[in-house]
């Protein structure tokens, strides 16, 4: 057991050193093959820990690697922890990242930088299997990290444009405010139970105290809400946008954004211990869930419409989180996972046609060009919308039928939210598959071509997942489900049980008359219309002018306080004292005029005579 | 335990260096030979000492390689020396400094009073850290001004004099309140009842019986020197314009090592002398490491001029030891004492990249750079490297240090430790934004044509790195030979730090 499970963090770390120190010798084929090779492998490795887990007796194996932070009472050691959360994590997580590593083969085909781009892929990967993996948060705390890094170096990979190189440095910044966060609840568990290892942690809760476990949930969300693009933290991630398109379905949708999420769920035991702390997450959840929502509704570049989804959607499993739903929490996540990385790298195969376009405005009428990006997409399309039986149906289903059961007034923000999913995916539909071509311009006249294999093949793959991904946790399943296999992990699970079968059917109505309200509208609305001032508003587009708000209430304040500091305060009153001070001495003697000759061979003589002094002065006393 | 002549090697080894250097013709360029040389020295014996540290002994926290020798009964002056584990890396650091100076600092190198100065400097602050008597480590610590005066003064830039000038009066009032600390403290030992001789070695003054008031005041006189040296806020309004002065050796000397002798002395002589005053002098010392912190990063962001920014980022990172060496925390000390070493090598790599920049360009305003990354990519990746250790990316060497720190302090004084936290996302926002500013964007003009890292600048660079990569995976050595030492000073600060 134990050498397996290490296996599946070392096949990317050591794809990435490999493509890093041996890549200038190895040709673009042979890099994208190590690269997406590691990747896969690592799957393998996890598929084989996922069975013998299965057959082991525990469902809990710490992996001890070696001694790393030991100071004091503090013992950190890089060890990691295989459960059935982590192994379902590692799984979805390599499992995507392997068909997104694969897709990229083709998308980079000859970008200046293929070799750098790989190596950050799996350096990405390693960190976010460290990031699920560990057995303790601070070395969650590396992943962590660093898949943050990860994702600033790929945001800003064309480095010299501006706005990707400011996009890279926002994300980083945003997420280290998150980060906060997460120290700061390590501080408080360590302080207060003694530990920072998962395991030791869960068996103390009993002693924390419940302001401590508040604020203690209060610091994970608010690491979660930096990492996962949550309210306050969410406007970093339209902005990751500038990325390449597979990193934003690898990184900015499918895997890291939902990290806050895992360690939420990770954190479940102490999450129990305070309901305040749990409906603040809800109600964050929620909040965010329904304000990305509106703002996908106005966006014009394709890659930002499927940005805010992510938000939305990640608002959701946050929600979920909230309500005690952990399960359904991941099971919306891996989902998720499957159809929103469809939809990106869909996004990316129609980009890709356009020579780089992602203006909805200049798209229309590609179906007839992309005869396998069309149909996926269009499976992509129905599932994060929520028809059944596609994934979506099933885990969104599964969030809300739990919000239901805890706090109506979100359960219907949830609801709400769902018609504005399918509003916006089917107005992003519309806009870029069926309609007028407006695309004439941007292709020179050319019909756009479909991708090549390397980058359909993924399509289809995840196209299957979406629709089938539903009966990893069908609701009326209870033995070999996901929930059945994940719930021995949470410290505490949504109490008051399932919902009765009348009332299933009955939300479950509810959740497909949303769906198919929001395709109603949008397809009334967006027939023929490229855009509309009416349901497109600024204010939308604008992100709720959430930028201008942070701009104008701190980033301006703290630069002038900044400047104050430098201008006014170092220059003129700390050394205005100094030289008050020393001008001062100067003028008191009229002998002292001679030290400040400026010379320094003058001030090593004064410190030789001074050391003189010291020993003429000891004699004396001594004497 | 070790033979004390390992130290005295030590200590002889760039004392010879500087004597033969100086002989040297200036045409000749032989004094750098000879300065590599006997910096390679005393770097492997360095490191000979840091494996021989008491025998790997995890849990021995005495003095190793330790001697007295009385040289003048009645001047109460000895020869007193050992090293244990926190100063243990700091005389690792000493020669790590003085090797990559010569190697990597390629300006007046060839000049034997220059390397002469470099290698005694060495010697000084050798002397400083090895020191186990206070008079001792006094006449060591300000023997090192006399060639910092003559690196800044002879071989800076424009400014040079100013920046002279304001060092010698910052540095000068500080050790005039340290020596007037020193020997009172040592008359009060010796007049106090079964005093006898005049000593101020630092075992016997330890335990030396003074009023609570006499505390506060002795640690003020000391933590005033230690506070301009390191240099603590506001006391830091010197080492801007003289790291920025000063040619690129001498800022690698001043920031990466000088400054450590105020934060060691702080931590061996202030808390370790005066346990008595800690109570009163902790959340004074705490506030300002923390404003010091907030306000470096501050200036760090609006400052037009690199090596300004190190100067800066500096000052916040000394407040991060400062915090640790206050808090009274054994894991946040630990964590203090290995931000030192940290820190000097994070800064030697800064000021080295930012010294081939300034061949490059001569320039080292941030405005005259852009794009930088797209020429010389191997040079960006190093600068990265360097960047990511500073901010605290978990990993590398910087965050075992910073997130001791922080929790050690937290647990004893939390409010303290939660506002330093906010340094850690500072610390991001001046650096990616500097690194966008320099090495993002499309190059032009000049900036196109820049050359990438050389063979030889890659190598100097190398050691950084690897200590850099090094001590964020596997710092168990070096965090096993610090702790016991500090453990035993931190047990000592609280059993005498209340009144009896």
């Amino acid at each position: 057991m134990a050498h397996v499970a290490t296996l599946i963090v070392l096949f990317p770390l050591a794809g990435f050193l490999l493509v890093l120190l041996n890549g200038r010798n190895m040709s673009e084929k042979q890099i994208g093959a190590v690269g997406t090779g590691a990747v896969a492998a690592s799957f393998l490795v996890s598929l084989i820990s996922f069975f013998m887990l299965l057959s082991h007796s525990s469902r809990e194996v710490t992996v001890r690697l070696f001694d790393w932070l030991s100071v004091g009472t503090l013992h950190v050691p890089a060890a990691l922890l295989v459960d059935p959360l982590s192994i379902t994590m590692s799984l979805f997580v390599t499992g995507i990242s392997a068909l997104i590593h694969l897709y990229s083969m083709g998308y980079m085909h000859g970008e200046k930088d293929y070799r750098k781009f790989f190596s950050y892929l799996n350096l990405f990967v390693f960190s976010m299997l460290v990031l699920v993996l560990a057995n303790n948060l601070v070395l969650t705390f590396v992943g962590w990290e660093g898949v943050g890094l990860c994702s600033y170096w790929l945001i800003s990979y064309y480095f010299d444009r501006d706005s990707a190189a400011s996009a890279g440095k926002k994300a980083f910044i945003y997420n280290r405010v998150g980060d906060l966060g997460l120290l700061i609840a390590m501080f408080l568990l360590f302080n207060h139970t003694g530990t920072l290892t998962y395991l030791d942690v869960f068996s103390k809760t009993g002693t924390l105290s419940p302001t401590i476990a508040t604020l203690t949930v209060l610091a994970l969300l608010l690491a979660a809400t930096g990492k996962s693009a949550q309210i306050p933290l969410f406007n970093w991630l339209p902005d990751a946008m500038e990325g390449p398109t597979p990193v934003s379905a690898l990184i900015h949708a499918a895997t890291m954004v939902t990290a806050g999420v895992y360690l939420l769920v990770r954190m479940s035991p102490v999450l129990a211990m305070s309901s305040s702390g749990r409906m603040s997450i809800a109600v964050i959840g929620g909040a965010t869930a329904f304000v990305a929502a509106t703002i996908a509704t106005s966006q014009k570049d394709i890659k930002k419409v499927l940005a805010f989804s992510t938000v939305s959607q990640i608002g959701y499993m946050v929600l979920a989180v909230g309500v005690g739903a952990y399960s359904a929490a991941i099971f919306l996540m891996i989902s998720h996972a499957f159809f929103k990385a469809l939809l990106f790298l869909g996004s990316g195969s129609v980009i890709h046609s356009l020579n780089g376009e992602q203006d909805l405005r200049l798209m229309g009428g590609l179906k007839k060009y992309l005869p396998l990006t069309f149909p996926t997409f269009l499976v992509g399309w129905l599932t994060i919308s929520g028809v059944p039986p596609f994934a979506g149906f099933w885990s969104k289903g599964d969030v809300l039928t739990n919000v239901f059961e805890h706090n109506k007034p979100l359960w219907a923000l949830g609801v709400l939210t769902a018609i504005l999913t399918a509003y916006y995916m089917s107005r992003l539909f519309v806009l870029t598959f069926r309609g007028t071509e407006r695309f004439r311009e941007v292709t020179q006249g050319h019909d756009p071509h479909e991708s090549p294999w390397v980058m359909t093949a993924p399509l289809i793959v995840l196209a299957v997942l979406s629709v089938l991904g539903g009966v990893l946790d069908l609701p009326w399943v209870h033995h070999n489900s996901l929930a059945g296999f994940l719930e021995p992990t949470f410290g505490y699970v949504a109490a008051g049980g399932h919902a009765g079968t009348l009332a299933q059917w009955g939300l479950a109505l509810v959740d497909v008359a949303a769906a198919v309200l929001g395709l109603l509208a949008a397809f009334s609305i967006w027939r023929g219309v490229t855009s509309s001032a009416r349901y497109e508003s600024a204010f939308l587009e604008h992100v709720w002018r959430w930028d201008d708000f942070y701009d104008a209430t701190i980033g301006r304040p703290l630069a002038r306080a900044a400047q104050f500091s430098d201008d006014v305060v170092e220059a003129q009153v700390i050394d205005g004292a100094v030289g008050a001070v020393a001008l001062g001495v100067a003028r008191s003697g009229e002998g002292l005029r001679k030290v400040q000759s400026g010379f320094v061979r003058h001030y090593a003589l004064a410190t030789v005579l001074g050391l003189a002094v010291i020993v003429v002065y000891l004699v004396a006393r001594v004497g | 335990m070790h033979s004390s002549l390992w130290i005295a090697v030590l200590l002889l080894v760039p004392l010879v260096g500087a004597a033969l250097a100086l002989l040297t013709r200036k045409t000749e360029g032989r004094a750098y030979v000879v300065a590599v040389a006997a910096a390679s020295i005393e770097m492997a014996v360095s490191l000979v000492v840091a494996l021989l540290y008491n025998n790997h002994l995890a849990h021995a926290a005495t003095f190793d390689f330790y001697t007295r020798h009385v040289l003048s009964a009645p001047l109460g002056l000895a020869y007193d020396v050992g090293i244990d584990g926190i100063s243990l890396l700091m005389v690792v650091l000493t020669s790590l400094v003085v090797l990559l100076a010569l190697l990597g600092a390629r300006d007046r190198r060839r000049e034997p009073a220059f390397v002469g100065w470099l290698l005694l400097l060495t010697c000084f602050t050798m002397g400083s850290f090895v020191a186990h008597d206070l008079l001792e480590f006094f006449i060591f610590f300000e023997l090192t001004l006399i060639p910092c005066y003559f690196i800044i003064g002879q071989w800076g830039g424009a400014q040079r004099s100013r920046a002279a000038m304001k060092f010698f009066i910052y540095t000068f009032a500080g050790s005039a309140s340290l020596l007037v600390g020193i020997l009172y403290l040592g008359f009060t030992h010796q007049h106090q009842p079964g005093g006898g001789e005049l000593t101020f070695g630092y075992g016997a003054l330890s335990s030396t019986a003074m009023s609570h008031g006499t505390a506060v005041w002795l640690f003020i006189a000391f933590a005033v020197a230690f506070a301009v040296k390191s240099p603590i806020w506001p006391l830091h309004t010197w080492s801007p314009l003289t790291y920025a002065e000063a040619p690129t050796a001498g800022s690698i000397e001043l920031s990466a090592l000088l400054a450590k002798l105020g934060t060691y002395g702080l931590l061996r002589f202030a808390v370790g002398l005066f346990p008595l005053a800690l109570s009163t002098m902790r959340p004074a010392l705490l506030t300002l490491a923390v404003v010091g912190i907030l306000y470096g990063s501050a200036l760090a962001c609006v400052t037009s001029d690199l090596k300004r920014l190190v100067a800066y980022s500096s000052l916040a990172q000394i407040g991060f030891i400062t915090l640790g060496v206050m808090s009274g925390s054994q894991i946040a000390t630990v964590g203090a004492v290995l931000l030192m070493f940290n820190h000097g090598v994070i800064t030697i790599g800064f000021f080295l990249i930012i010294g081939f920049l300034e061949q490059r360009r001569a320039s080292i305003t941030v405005r005259d750079f852009t794009g930088l990354q797209g020429p010389a990519p191997v040079l960006a990746a190093l600068f990265t490297v360097v960047m990511l250790a500073s901010i605290g990316l978990p990993g590398l060497s910087g965050f075992v240090s910073e997130f001791l720190i922080l929790l050690g302090t937290f647990a004893t004084h939390a409010w303290w430790a939660v506002f330093a936290s906010i340094g850690v996302v500072a610390a991001a926002l001046y650096l990616l934004w500097a690194y966008q500013r320099v090495f993002h964007g499309r190059a032009e003009g000049a900036n196109l044509e820049i050359t990438d890292a050389t063979s030889k600048e890659r190598w100097v660079l190398v050691p950084v790195v690897v200590l850099i990569v090094a001590l964020g995976v596997f710092p168990k050595p070096v965090l096993d030979r610090i702790s016991p030492s500090v453990q035993q000073l931190i047990e000592h600060t609280t059993v005498n730090g209340v009144t009896k």
